[in-house]
Parts: structure tokens; sequence; C-alpha cells
């Protein structure tokens, strides 16, 4: 039986296992739209495209599946950029289809036409424009294999209407044959006997883990390496959770914002075993004299990542996984010996560290410290919720003072470092684990950035948190004002922010305030107790800053700690 | 632990990518997008009109052009790079220059041309059109004994490479000087 193209999109998504789409309707993709209706996939209509993909990409992280999204052409399909750009810096597999302009009008600037797939060539770990219905089914299967295999990431699959028209026979391919595409998952045991053999010496070794490491699943297997040699974790942004924060072990994270001891173990270790991280520069501070003491062990699947901004004496070429469980059976025969002992002069000079220079805030006074809230956050839920987060200080304090014990826990915009990010990927998060607690932790800039979600969370039923840390001021960019730029805080005050109780009310959502820090909690119990959506307004103290701060040019272990 | 050396030497590179529409943009723009610089490129198909060809010259550190060599091959449509830098290989870059002919001089031009062993392909009563190919170097210095003839155009290509077959025994290299 012959199908349309239409049709053909629908049933791919069908044999995909795809449950959930994220899209928004325009003239060109009508057609799967109305495909869409008459099958088992729900779709969720957001406000904007932009929302359609953060959701996509909070799916993702936090069900493990492949995020979906439908748009339209030209403005559809530019709306849907910086979401795809975010999923890209942080390896997040989703696949996004856009309409297209019928093939004989391409390149005459027709109403609606956009070169999406030249716009986002440089942001998509591929993509493909469809000319034929008769490569349609393949180039989909290809499309969810390349999404989530090797290192995941975002592919874009642009469809000309005529294409969607069109008629052909419909089957799915089994198997995806690309010749120019073969990742590397082994990881070659020479490098193992290598890695291992700098870890035998090592005195003071350090585990620096990242988002791969999630990408991975290799949590198990971190913890196995970490405990049975006593070696102390530290993860990056995107890695938080995949090693337990609450264990004895844990660093915390590093980086920027990192803690003190995180930052000062990497500074002066002798050994730092990487997996699944990028050295990114918010992680290094100045190259030049990042970890000036340590050997390092790369483990990655991608090979770019490996030798990009700092030499590495072992790299390892593959999943982190298999490395990891290579380098654990290796690692068996020296059982025998009393790894905690050996590692208790290192860890002792952590903890020193850690009691000289501790995370902390006063909360004193009448005003809400914004640090306090993401405590009682973490209390309440005992550490249990599926976190995301805007970008600012509210992103900084939640990855700080929540601890994660989970994997697939936390859900940032690491890499875009995206303002309105978290509350879609808290929809999205939502609608993929609808059993767990989701919380955004939210700045008062960044939430209006995608606000109009909460159109999409209400008309959904997703009971999605939203906890406004409500300072007043695009808070990142007025503490460097603050610290660098004498106290001159230009355009960084927010006056005009609305009433957000107001607003959860408007949009048929509830609405909370606490404005003492006596209210902080109740409003939070509150709040969880509703099964719907609500906002949460913590009006914080105003010029809060996020401590420590490494400056930038500066080492990693010349941290300011701003009070 | 930084990266060490600044050398900045030039790396030929072959690059088999799948012949599609797209392909060569998504190649350039990994060397704009990344800072990579690109001195010449040249592309054509192979003997499987699935697969294009694209010979680069490029210039950087051993590091930089590692990471050349491996953002390269993380695009989707590139089956295979080589980086022909320090392997035996034949390079050559082919040059039409248009130069200026008059009775006194068309002697001495076409003694030229013999010596360099390339080719007039036009003639009219004001120019010569001359093909060469070669060397990079020799098509410079070409161009530095026909100037001061007064040369009117040049349309250059960029080099295309090949690796060296292996040879048997003691058998000489022909016909190709580096
Ligand atoms: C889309 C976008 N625009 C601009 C920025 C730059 N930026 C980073 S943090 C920040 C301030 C965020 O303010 P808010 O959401 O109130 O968070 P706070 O820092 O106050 O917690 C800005 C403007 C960004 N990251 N993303
Ligand atoms: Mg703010």
């Amino acid at each position: 039986m012959k199908l349309s193209g239409a049709e053909i999109v629908v049933e791919s998504l069908i044999q995909e296992g795809v449950k959930f789409v994220f899209g928004y309707p325009g003239a060109v993709i009508t057609d799967i739209y109305d495909c869409l209706e008459k099958r088992p996939v729900r779709h969720v209509l957001v406000r904007h495209e932009q929302g359609a993909v953060h959701m996509a990409d909070g799916y993702a992280r936090a069900s493990g599946q492949v995020g979906v999204c439908l748009v339209t052409s030209g403005p559809g399909a530019t709306n849907t950029v910086t979401g795809i750009a975010s999923a890209y810096m942080d390896s997040i597999p989703i696949v996004v289809f856009t309409g297209q302009v019928p093939t004989e009008l391409i390149g005459n600037d027709a109403f609606q036409e956009v070169d999406i797939v030249g716009i986002t060539r440089p942001c998509t770990k591929h993509n493909y424009l469809v000319k034929r219905v008769e490569d349609l089914a393949r180039v989909i299967k290809e499309a969810f294999y390349l999404a989530r295999s090797g290192r995941p990431g975002p592919i874009l699959v642009d469809l000309p209407k005529d294409v969607l028209k069109a008629q052909t026979e419909f089957k799915y391919p089994k198997k995806v044959e690309l010749k120019s595409y073969r990742p590397t998952y082994n990881a070659h045991p020479g490098q193992i006997e290598k890695a291992a053999a700098l870890l035998q010496k090592a005195r003071k070794p350090v585990i620096y883990a990242g988002g791969g490491a999630l990408a991975s699943r290799c949590s198990p297997e971190i913890r196995t390496l970490a405990e049975a040699l006593s070696i102390p974790v530290t993860s990056t942004l995107m890695g938080l959770g995949c090693f337990p924060g609450t264990h004895p072990l844990s660093l915390g994270m590093l980086g920027m914002h990192g803690t003190y001891w995180a930052n000062m173990a990497v500074g002066h270790c002798d050994v730092l075993i990487a997996v699944g991280a990028r050295f990114d520069d918010r992680v290094t501070g100045n190259v030049e004299r990042f970890a000036p003491e340590a050997r390092i062990i790369h483990i990655d699947i991608d090979p770019t990542s490996i030798r990009k901004s700092v030499n590495v004496e072992v790299p390892i070429v593959g999943d982190c996984k298999d490395a990891l469980t290579k380098l654990n059976q290796r690692i068996q025969q020296w059982a025998a010996q009393d790894w905690s002992k050996m590692r208790q002069p290192w860890l002792e000079t952590i903890r020193e560290w850690q009691t000289s220079h501790p995370l902390t805030y006063r909360q004193e006074g009448e005003e809400i410290k914004p640090q306090f809230v993401v405590e009682k956050i973490y209390e309440v839920t005992r550490g249990q919720a599926i976190i995301t987060t805007e970008v600012g200080q509210n992103q900084m304090w939640a990855a700080q003072f929540y601890k994660f014990d989970r994997p697939h826990s936390f859900i940032t915009s690491g890499g875009l470092g995206v303002m309105g990010y978290g509350f879609p990927a808290a929809i999205g998060a939502q609608i993929a684990c609808p059993e767990r607690m989701v919380i955004d932790i939210a700045g008062d800039g960044s939430i209006q950035m995608n606000i109009q979600e909460m159109a999409t969370a209400v008309a959904n039923n997703v009971p999605v948190k939203i906890a406004i840390l409500n300072n007043g001021y695009l808070g990142m960019v007025r503490q460097v004002q603050e610290l660098f730029y004498g106290k001159r805080y230009a355009q960084t005050a927010l006056s005009g922010n609305p009433d957000f109780v107001k607003l959860a009310e408007a949009y048929g959502a509830v609405g909370l305030r606490a404005s003492r820090p006596e209210e902080v909690v109740p409003v939070i119990k509150k709040a969880l107790s509703i099964p719907r959506t609500v906002i949460m307004d913590f009006v914080v103290c105003a010029e809060e800053c996020v401590s420590p701060m490494v400056p930038a040019g500066a080492a990693m272990t010349e941290m300011l700690l701003v009070s | 632990m930084t990266m060490e050396n600044n050398l900045n030497q030039k790396h030929t590179l072959s690059v088999l990518v799948d012949n599609e529409p797209g392909v060569l943009s998504r190649v350039t723009g990994l060397f704009s997008g990344r800072g990579f610089n690109i001195e010449s490129l040249c592309v054509a198909e192979t003997m499987d009109p699935q697969v294009s060809r694209i010979t680069l010259v490029t210039r950087g550190s051993e590091q930089i052009v590692e990471q050349i060599t491996k953002q390269l091959n993380k695009l989707i449509n590139v089956i295979k790079v080589i980086d022909f830098t320090g392997t035996e290989f034949v390079e050559r870059e082919m040059a039409l220059i248009k130069v200026r002919a008059e009775a006194s001089t068309r002697a001495e031009i076409l003694r030229t041309v013999d010596i360099f062993r390339c080719k007039v392909v036009d003639v009219s009563l004001q120019d010569y059109t001359i093909e060469v190919t070669g060397t990079a170097g020799k098509i410079e210095a070409l161009l530095t004994l026909l100037s001061h003839l007064g040369i009117k155009e040049i349309a250059r290509t960029g080099a295309i490479a090949l690796g060296r077959s292996k040879k048997e025994g003691p058998l000489k290299r022909e016909g190709v000087k580096e």
C-alpha cells in the first residue's frame, strides 16, 4: 500500500516508539497534523517553537529517549534555532522536523521559506533536506539513529510540502547503513593498561566527570572505581548527579562557581581522570595554569574532545561505560591493598580545604537569601526531585545547594546557557516522568523568556513547579558589574516585572509568594501538595552574589570568595 | 598542562566525502566556524560517482591539524581523511596564464614555455594563454619569469594530491619531481 509523505512521517515515529511530539502547526505541515490526530502519538501544543525544542530536550534527558519536535517552515523553523544550538552544545538526542516550501519553490524566496538546513548546519550533529518521498523513511531512520548513537545530538529533518503530499510504498528500514559513521564504543585495552599504570602510582588522583558520563549511563562504574581506589569525584555542571552528591568522596561541582575544595583538588592532583567531559573554559579557567601537576587520562566517545584544549597523556576513545568497566576489571587485582588508608593524606588535605572554605551564606534578618530557598527545596524534597534551572545565579545556586544523588535529575542548559530553558525543559521532564516532582529553579529575568509556556503546562495538566528567585535583577550580570564595573548596574535592574502570583492565576495556574524567611518552607510545602502548575515567587535579597567565583583569565585555584 | 608547539606547518589533506549537495559547505563551514584556515581547495568526483575527493591545503600546529582531521572525520558525510604530510605523495597545481605577447617577446615566451614543459593553449595577436601544471614552486617560478613581460590575467587551481604507490626494489621514480 502506498502512503503519503505525511503518513510516512507519522508511521515512522510510531516505528521509533515515539510517544510525544512537541510542536506547533503551520501551513506546510498541516498534512502531518492531519495524520497525527488519528494515530497513537500524543502531540503537545506549545506556545512558541523555542519552547518545543527545550521540552523535547528536557524530555530526552529525563527519559533517555529521543525527544521530537514538529514545526512549520520559515519563522517556525528559525524559532527552533536556540533550542537546537543548546541541545547541540549539551549533546542531547532530539529530532526536529521542520516544514519547507515545495521543492520547486526552494530558492525563490517563497513565502515562509528559509534555508533552515543551512542555518542549522553548524549547530546540529547532522541535518537533512528530503527532496524525494522515496528517501523519507530512510532519512528518518538515520535521524533517530544518529541522534542517539555515538556522541548524541540534535538532528534536523526539513520536509518540503510536496514531499509530504507525494506517495510511495512505506517500508521502515530495519538497519541503518552509513559507511562514513562508525562511532568507537570499545575502549582500546592498551590504553586501559596505560591508564591503570598511572592510577597505580597516583597519590593524589581526582575523577572529573561530565555530561558524557550521564549520556553513557556509567554512574555505577564511576562509583565502583571511586570506591575501589578511594578517589574523590568532582563533576561539571552537566555531570551533576552522575556520582551521588552526598557521597563522602563527592567534591561537588568544579569550575568558575565550583566548590573551593573541588578546584583546589584539581589544581593539586597528580592524576586527573576525565570521564565524558570536555575541558570547557568554565572548568579550566586560565588553561595554561589548569591542573599543572596532573597527568591526564581522558575517556570520551568523541575524539575531537580529546586534546582540544589541554594535553592528555592517556587518551581513551570509547564509550565511558565500556572503558570504566574494563578499567574496573583491571584494578581488581589490586583489591588486597588498603587504598583508603593509602589515600588518607590526600583526602585529609581536601577536607581541610573544605573546612576552611565551605559553601556558605548567612540567612539573617528579614530578607530571604536565595541559597536558603534552594536549600529548603532540597530538604523538603529530600533530594528526590528533578531540578531544572534557568540561567544565571539561580542556576549556580541550584547546582551548589541541591545535592543530586540520582543521575538524570539535574537538567540545565550548560553549554549555551539559554535563559528561558528551564521552564519548558521542566514540562518535558515532567511529561517523561509523571511520577516525579519536577521543579524549575528560575530567575525573574529568565522565566520571562518562555513564560508563554504556562499555557502549555496548564492546558496539558503538567504539574511542574516554578521557584522564582526574584531578586529584581539580571543577577549574574549585576554581580559582574558589582565586582568588576564599580557597581554601575547598567541595564540589569528589572523594573516592570509582573506580579508573578497574578500572572500564574491569569494562566489558570496557582501563584504563591514568600517575602520573609519563615514563609519559605510553608510555601514550598504548599506548592508541592498541589497537583497543578504552581509558580512560587520568592522575593529574595537583591544583591546577593554567587561565591566562590573565578574571575576571567585567572587560574581555578585563584577563587574570589564573595560575601 | 597546555598544548605546546606553535609550528605553522603546511598540510595537504585528502578528504573523501559523499557526493551530495551541501557537503562542501559543511566542510568549509567547519573551517570558518572554528577559525581554521584553508589555503586552497579542489573538489571533484572520484571513480565512484557517489564519492567526491576534496583536496585541501591548510596550515597549523600539530594540535590544530589533529583537531581539523578529527573534526572532519566527525562530519557524517566524510568517509575518510588522509593527511599527506610526512608521507610520500604527489602534489600538483595548474594555472592558466594570459601573458602579453608582442613581436619582440613572442620567442622568449615560447622558449620559457619549452623550458617549463608547459603549453600554449590559446593565441591571439596580442597575447598567449599558457597552461602549466606542477608544484606550487614551479608555478611561482614561471610567474616570476613571465611577470616582466606583462601578465594580463591568471586563473589558478589549488593543489590536488595522491599518495605514491609503493615501489618495488631499487626502481627509480620517474617523471615526477617534487
Ligand atoms: C537568552 C540569553 N540572553 C542573555 C543571557 C546573558 N545572561 C546570563 S545570566 C543573565 C541574568 C539572568 O537573570 P535572571 O534570570 O533574573 O537570573 P539571576 O541571575 O538573577 O538569578 C543574563 C542576562 C543569557 N544567558 N541568555
Ligand atoms: Mg534575577
